[in-house]
């Protein structure tokens, strides 16, 4: 396990198959962790693969008194992507939301993300969320972070906003497309974006096998 | 709650340090509270704006304690005295707010709030009505503007190179640190966010925001906060909430624009409060009514908020 640092967070990186290549990053749902082993259904990814865990998830630390977004669990995935150089990003459910986030945020870098069904894929909805002060109970359980399953339960996904990161990804990256729709559950969110150009909606062995080919591309 | 002391030279005319001073814990995150006023008059929390800290009312609190009430506040997560935490975020601070009211006053009370202090109190109003029985917001009201002191919070419209651009702050926030200087420099650098308030105004703030290091003085608030953040947040949302907002609601804005306003335009947004609800424009000032011009502002606070205890 390789250790990160993400502002005061301690963010778990692990090293699933270490080779040559473009790096295949796997990011978790909601409340998940990393898998111990590569998943086998992503198992013809011919390169490394390595699985974060998100802040207050899996081994990554528990910041007190929660906080989180988002936007600060790209950041996470961020530092993994600088950590990796170039990634192509699978995320399963809030993993997924975050992957096409950091697409847009670092189009050079993420070379193609797949977004997969998983816990936290639709969230707290389009637009403002009744008005909510979050106080979760804190039991023994301590991880995942009560905090992170009341906070990201609630985060708001407008589909404009969405967008943005897709639009950037598809005009900066040079790729097409530059997402992967695997998920089934639509979310309007990724409805919105699964209409857009610059995504391609796919089985997960064609969004590999495409992803993997861009590696090759830049390879040779 | 121990008994503040001054730490440095602090002179300022009508600045009065809080009376009391302790820590409220909100699940893990020590909490800086400070009091004026009698412990046992009626009390009134205050909140202070992103990137001021609770000090900033050292002139305003002691106008208001001196009419009778017993004036709260803290200073938010990550500022001022209170400790840096792991991660922020609107809901976090509006978490706090509740947790240091609930430790620090029974039954509801009246509320005021500057700037996000402002729109931190709007939200917990209307989320949790009961806790406050009315509410002053100094240019903390929503408007279509997104709002420039909230920090790694909301933003209405994201422009695509400012998402880099906070991933790149983001990968380097675990080594910022403040710049240092002396209390000049402080203030000078301060007062190109804060251009209307005083030299000596700001050189005071030093004096009660800004800690003396081995290499000189430095603001003590977390330098991974950042002016600004990104995320889906749009101000449009706060602005159709307010037709039916809970409880008496006193909204102030000043004539001056400056970068830290809201920008709020009283002429739109006064058709979309509650029919009982003020909102009255003072003139000749901007963004810090309650510091350019205390005496007035304290005033029309105090006649909204009515004798001590019947609020």
């Amino acid at each position: 396990m390789i250790e990160l640092m993400h502002g005061k967070i301690r963010l778990a990186l692990h090293e699933l198959r270490r080779g040559h290549g473009r790096t295949l990053l796997l990011l978790h749902g909601l409340g998940e962790r990393s898998p111990l082993d590569v998943p086998a259904e992503l198992a013809s990814w011919p390169g490394p693969v390595a699985a974060l865990d998100f802040t207050g998830h899996g081994q990554s630390d528990v910041p007190r008194s929660g906080g989180y977004t988002a936007e600060i669990l790209m950041a996470d995935a961020d530092a993994a992507l600088q950590h990796a150089g170039e990634a192509c990003l699978v995320g399963r459910g809030l993993g997924a939301y975050v992957a096409l986030l950091l697409a847009g945020g670092r189009p050079k870098q993420v070379r193609g993300a797949i977004l997969r069904d998983g816990p936290g894929l639709a969230a707290g909805g389009i637009g403002a969320v009744p008005g909510y002060v979050s106080r979760p109970q804190l039991g023994k359980q301590r991880i995942p972070d009560p905090f992170a399953l009341a906070e990201l339960t609630r985060d708001v996904r407008p589909p404009d906003y969405a967008a943005i990161y897709l639009h950037q990804a598809t005009h900066l990256s040079e790729l097409d497309p530059a997402l992967y729709i695997v998920a089934k559950e639509r979310p309007e969110w990724l409805a919105a974006v699964a209409q857009e150009s610059g995504t391609r909606v796919c089985d997960l062995e064609a969004a590999l096998e495409s992803c993997a080919a861009i590696q090759l591309r830049r390879v040779r | 709650m121990s008994e503040s002391k001054p730490e440095f030279d602090l002179d300022y005319p009508g600045a009065r340090a809080p009376e009391r001073h302790g820590f409220v814990e909100s699940y893990g995150i020590r909490l800086a509270t400070y009091e004026w006023g009698a412990p046992d008059a009626p009390p009134v929390l205050l909140a202070h704006g992103g990137f001021d800290f609770a000090r900033t009312y050292d002139v305003f609190a002691p106008l208001l304690a001196d009419a009778g009430w017993r004036v709260i506040t803290w200073d938010h997560r990550g500022h001022g005295n209170s400790e840096h935490a792991e991660l922020y975020s609107w809901d976090a601070d509006c978490r706090d707010l509740v947790i240091v009211k609930e430790a620090l006053i029974d039954g509801p009370c009246p509320a005021i709030g500057h700037s996000k202090g402002g729109a931190l109190m709007v939200q917990v109003s209307q989320a949790l009505p009961y806790l406050f029985s009315r509410l002053v917001a100094i240019d903390g009201l929503p408007s279509g503007r997104p709002p420039p002191d909230v920090a790694e919070h909301e933003r209405t419209r994201q422009l695509e190179a400012e998402i880099s651009t906070w991933l790149d702050h983001r990968r380097r926030c675990a080594d910022l640190v403040r710049k240092p200087g002396t209390r000049e420099e402080l203030a000078r650098r301060r007062a190109r966010m804060n251009p209307r308030l005083s030299p000596e105004w700001l050189y005071y703030l030093t004096g009660v925001g800004a800690r003396r290091d081995s290499d000189g003085w430095r603001w003590k608030i977390d330098p991974s906060l950042r002016m600004g953040g990104i995320g889906p947040w749009r101000g449009q949302w706060g602005v159709d909430r307010l037709p039916g907002f809970p409880i008496p609601l006193y909204g102030l804005v000043g004539t001056e624009h400056e970068e830290m306003g809201w920008g709020v335009v009283p002429e739109e947004l006064r058709p979309c409060l509650p029919r009982d609800a003020r909102l009255e424009v003072v003139e000749g000032v901007g963004h810090f009514l309650h510091i350019e011009q205390p005496h007035e502002i304290a005033e029309r606070v105090l006649a909204f908020l009515g004798k001590p205890g019947f609020a």
